[in-house]
């Protein structure tokens, strides 16, 4: 090691024990300060590995909140909702860093052989704010908000299998379904199923705020801001900060000023155009997470033209996903195969080639289908995603060499998802993470699913959705699910050009894990008890 | 001062009559945009049933003329309901909202209004001078952008470059009032520049269209001071001008500070109604429009009623 070495990698050692570069980075610098691999992981740990400490105030900056939300996990929809509620409100099971799935308020979880009934162990020391513990009662009042007929809840479809819960002592809670669903465990990290106090007649009291979270409210105001301290009863690890302070910025030119002044600690999501001008701040640190967020373009199986395969696929081969992801997204994106189901995901198949872009042969599948000369419509709006027309207007110049001619129809932002997504047949849609492929399969391709965006309905894909579902053999779901791929790719209806990574930022005062979880922005929606101070 | 009274009562009344109108085109309006509020409150998670189920527990699957008069009875009791979406009193969720907005517009207000009236004496006493130019030059580029960039610029030199004043004006109600004005001190500047220009030119054009006249020449002619000219000669007949200017920007203050609120995340009125629009929360909209349009109407009132009093002709129209 030469002198200036020595310095370099003291340097890079000092900047990973205050948590400002992560340990992959840290391992690219140093073997670039010419160390081998070997000697830079043992570095780390010995010299870098920061380590949580306790204290401070995490100021955190979210996009997405609008005065008009509120505490009902029913209607959680914004960032805004969403972050609180993994900050004052616990769930059953939480997705941790590395992408497994851990413990929150329940210990642990067995099924029965058919994956039919669960059950769940609360953990004993979980105590809401106001002093009650935390029991089983709870969690079914909270579970029962979604279900039934006159819940309004946006997740009563994901509980429409569920056949009864029951408790069996004050900590045990026994899910019945009416079919095998070896995800249900999964399902329960889904935002809307927060656990709140319940009532006496067996409904919730959410309109309190109170919470088994790591922080409790101290005040606040929808659209605003939140202030929250430590609940020093919280059943888990983390919740390093003592106080909380959300702060809802939902211009990005004040998000990105708040960051840059330190009016802020940390903001979740940052504008892709000027991802390159703020990773030059010393003091700022951007985490460009790959996650199970996509982007579709689905078109209706039913409807001329898109009822016949070879047009889909035809219309499939003319994008240049390579050339959407550089200037569309900036480069924080995956490439998507036309299957939806990300890499970010468990069960996910490597081994399926990837579709490129092949003018040619979509020239002979449309000359197979007789459809020379197609002109198609796709609608949409730059609220579906930052860039979303001019994604549009660019796939309709890469389809020009395929002899496509592709309208780009640029529907008003309001209303967008009641009015043109499910009712035009060709669109362009956002979809935020799920957890595994068998909820997203379930919401959006099953035959009869409210969500079906692009009208699918295969025979074997329905049969290998249940298949999968109940299966609790790992080998034997990741087959099923890797045959659901190919399926998808070869017959669905729709484009997946890229799944979208979760772009945010904090700043150098702030540590985190090596690892982020990639279910939401800001580690899983869970900055506020993963990370701490060390400043 | 019979007249006065007369004419104060009858603009009143037009106003309520205005605000009526108001408030049935607001609905209307509301009722037109795409979409309702169940689909807006529900977003990309509405199926159906549960788009249904929040319909018929909102009472929105009745007609839309009785909805509205149902509410305009309560409006007149004073009940202006609560809102659709998150089921609170109307009147809570506005009132610290307005009192914020209200906290922005007297700040601003309170120096804009000084500091344009005597730009604009001073400018018309040294008129066609070097400082007449930059006063005029610099007010009338501050207007001519619009607010939103203004507020980027100041943040730029002021919150990032010299770090002096905070990019963000986030309030809360434990705040000293001097960290109050510090912190809401960029928003205030920015409204401030936006509305000097207008105020200060009307002053000086007032005040030098009167210079021309027979009796400001008589009263030169005695040999006065050309500053004893203008604010105890001119400025008194030139004064009606003025509070209607005054008056109008006030109402610009209060009612058009919605992109100054954006820049700077404050949190005013204008982002209530912004968010309210954006859910369909019909009595939320309706309340701040009402109260928007009845601060034009006051202010508007106000200055009618200034202008009578500064000027006697105008008590007593033939």
């Amino acid at each position: 090691m030469t002198k200036t070495n020595r310095f370099l990698i003291d340097r890079i050692s000092d900047a990973a024990r205050t948590g400002s570069i992560s340990r992959r980075d840290f391992i690219n610098t140093s073997i670039a300060a010419g160390l081998t691999a070997t000697t830079a992981t043992g570095l780390w740990t010995t010299k870098a590995a920061a380590q949580p400490k306790q204290g401070g105030t995490f100021r955190w900056g979210l996009h997405d909140g609008n005065t008009s939300d509120n505490h009902d996990p029913g209607t959680y929809v914004t960032r805004q909702m969403i972050y609180l509620a993994h900050t004052h409100r616990s769930y059953l099971t939480m997705i941790m860093g590395d992408g497994s799935l851990g413990p929150d308020l329940a210990d642990s979880w067995s099924a029965s052989a058919d994956a039919s009934e669960w059950t769940f162990e609360i953990n004993p020391d979980a105590t809401f704010h106001s002093g009650k513990k935390c029991t089983a009662d709870d969690v079914i009042a909270s579970l029962n908000h979604h279900r039934g007929e006159s819940t309004t809840s946006a997740a009563k479809a994901l509980l429409t299998d569920v056949v009864e819960i029951t408790k069996d002592g004050d900590h045990t809670v026994k899910i019945k379904l009416n079919g095998g669903n070896a995800d249900l465990p999964w399902l329960m990290t889904d935002y809307h199923f927060a656990i709140c106090p319940a009532n006496e007649d067996g409904t919730i009291d959410w309109q309190s705020g109170d919470g088994t979270g790591p922080y409790k409210i101290d005040g606040g105001d929808f659209g605003v801001q939140w202030q929250l301290s430590r609940h020093d009863g919280w059943h888990r690890e983390g919740a390093y900060f003592d106080k909380v302070e959300i702060l809802v910025l939902n211009d990005p030119n004040a998000r990105q000023t708040a960051l840059v002044t330190g009016d802020v600690d940390a903001v979740s999501l940052i504008e892709l155009k000027t991802m390159a001008l703020l990773q030059r701040d010393p003091n700022i640190n951007i985490h460009n997470i790959p996650s199970a967020g996509a982007i579709t373009m689905p078109m209706f199986c039913d409807t001329p033209p898109f009822d016949n395969v070879d047009v889909r696929n035809a219309l499939k081969l003319s994008i240049n996903r390579d050339e959407i992801i550089e200037k569309i997204a900036f480069g924080a994106a995956t490439k998507g195969n036309d299957f939806h189901h990300s890499p970010a995901q468990p069960y996910w198949p490597d081994d399926i080639p990837q579709r490129e872009y092949d003018p040619d042969q979509a020239r002979s599948l449309l000359k197979k289908a007789g459809a020379e000369g197609l002109t198609v419509s796709i609608s949409t709006a730059d609220s579906v995603y930052a860039g979303a027309v001019d994604m549009a207007v660019l796939y309709s110049e890469q389809a020009k060499a395929s002899g496509i001619n592709v309208n780009v129809v640029r529907e008003p932002n309001d209303g967008y998802y009641s009015d043109v997504w499910l009712v035009k047949p060709f669109t362009l849609v956002s979809w935020g993470a799920r957890p595994t492929p068998d909820v997203m399969y379930t919401l959006a391709y099953k035959a009869d699913a409210a969500w079906n965006e692009s009208h699918f309905n295969n025979e074997r894909f329905n049969e290998l959705l249940l298949m999968g579902k109940a299966e609790l053999d790992d080998a034997k779901r990741a087959e099923i699910y890797r045959e659901m791929a190919i399926i998808l790719r070869d017959e669905g209806g729709t484009i997946i050009p890229f799944f979208n990574n979760f772009v945010y930022a904090s700043r150098s005062n702030i540590g985190t894990p090596d690892a982020l979880a990639a279910s939401w922005e800001c580690d899983g929606a869970r900055a506020a008890s993963r990370w701490w101070s060390v400043g | 001062m019979g007249d006065l009274s007369r004419l104060v009562l009858k603009r009143l009344g037009f106003g309520l009559l205005t605000i009526l109108v108001v408030s049935v085109l607001i609905f209307f309006a509301v009722e037109l945009l795409p979409g309702d509020i169940a689909q807006a409150v529900l977003g990309q998670g509405a199926t159906e049933e549960t788009v249904a189920a929040m319909r018929e527990q909102l009472g929105l699957d009745r007609p839309a003329p009785v909805r509205y008069f149902e509410w305009l009875f309560g409006a007149i009791q004073g009940d202006f309901g609560v809102s659709l979406v998150s089921g609170e009193r109307v009147s809570a969720a506005i009132s610290g909202r307005f009192v914020n907005t209200l906290f922005l517009a007297s700040y601003a207000a309170v120096i804009a209004v000084p500091i344009s009236i005597l730009l604009g004496v001073f400018t018309a006493l040294y008129r066609n001078t070097i400082f007449d130019r930059v006063a005029n030059v610099a007010t009338l580029s501050t207007i001519s952008s619009p607010e939103f960039f203004l507020g980027y610029i100041l943040i730029l030199f002021l919150a990032i470059r010299a770090a002096a004043f905070p990019a963000i004006s986030s309030i809360s109600g434990d705040m000293s009032l001097v960290d109050l004005l510090y912190r809401t001190f960029l928003p205030m500047l920015t409204l401030v520049l936006v509305v000097t220009a207008h105020m200060m030119r009307m002053t000086r054009a007032a005040i030098i269209n009167l210079l021309a006249s027979p009796y400001i020449e008589m009263a030169r002619l005695k040999g006065t001071p050309p500053w004893k000219v203008i604010v105890k000669h001119a400025l008194p007949n030139a004064w009606a001008p003025i509070i209607n200017v005054v008056a109008l920007n006030l109402a610009y203050l209060v009612t058009g500070v919605v992109l100054v609120e954006v820049v700077f995340v404050y949190p005013g009125i204008g982002q209530l109604l912004v968010d309210a629009v954006a859910k369909r929360d019909f009595p939320v909209v309706q309340a701040c429009c009402l109260i928007f349009a009845a601060t034009f109407i006051l202010l508007n009132l106000s200055a009618d009623v200034g202008a009578i009093l500064t000027n006697p002709r105008l008590r007593h129209p033939k």
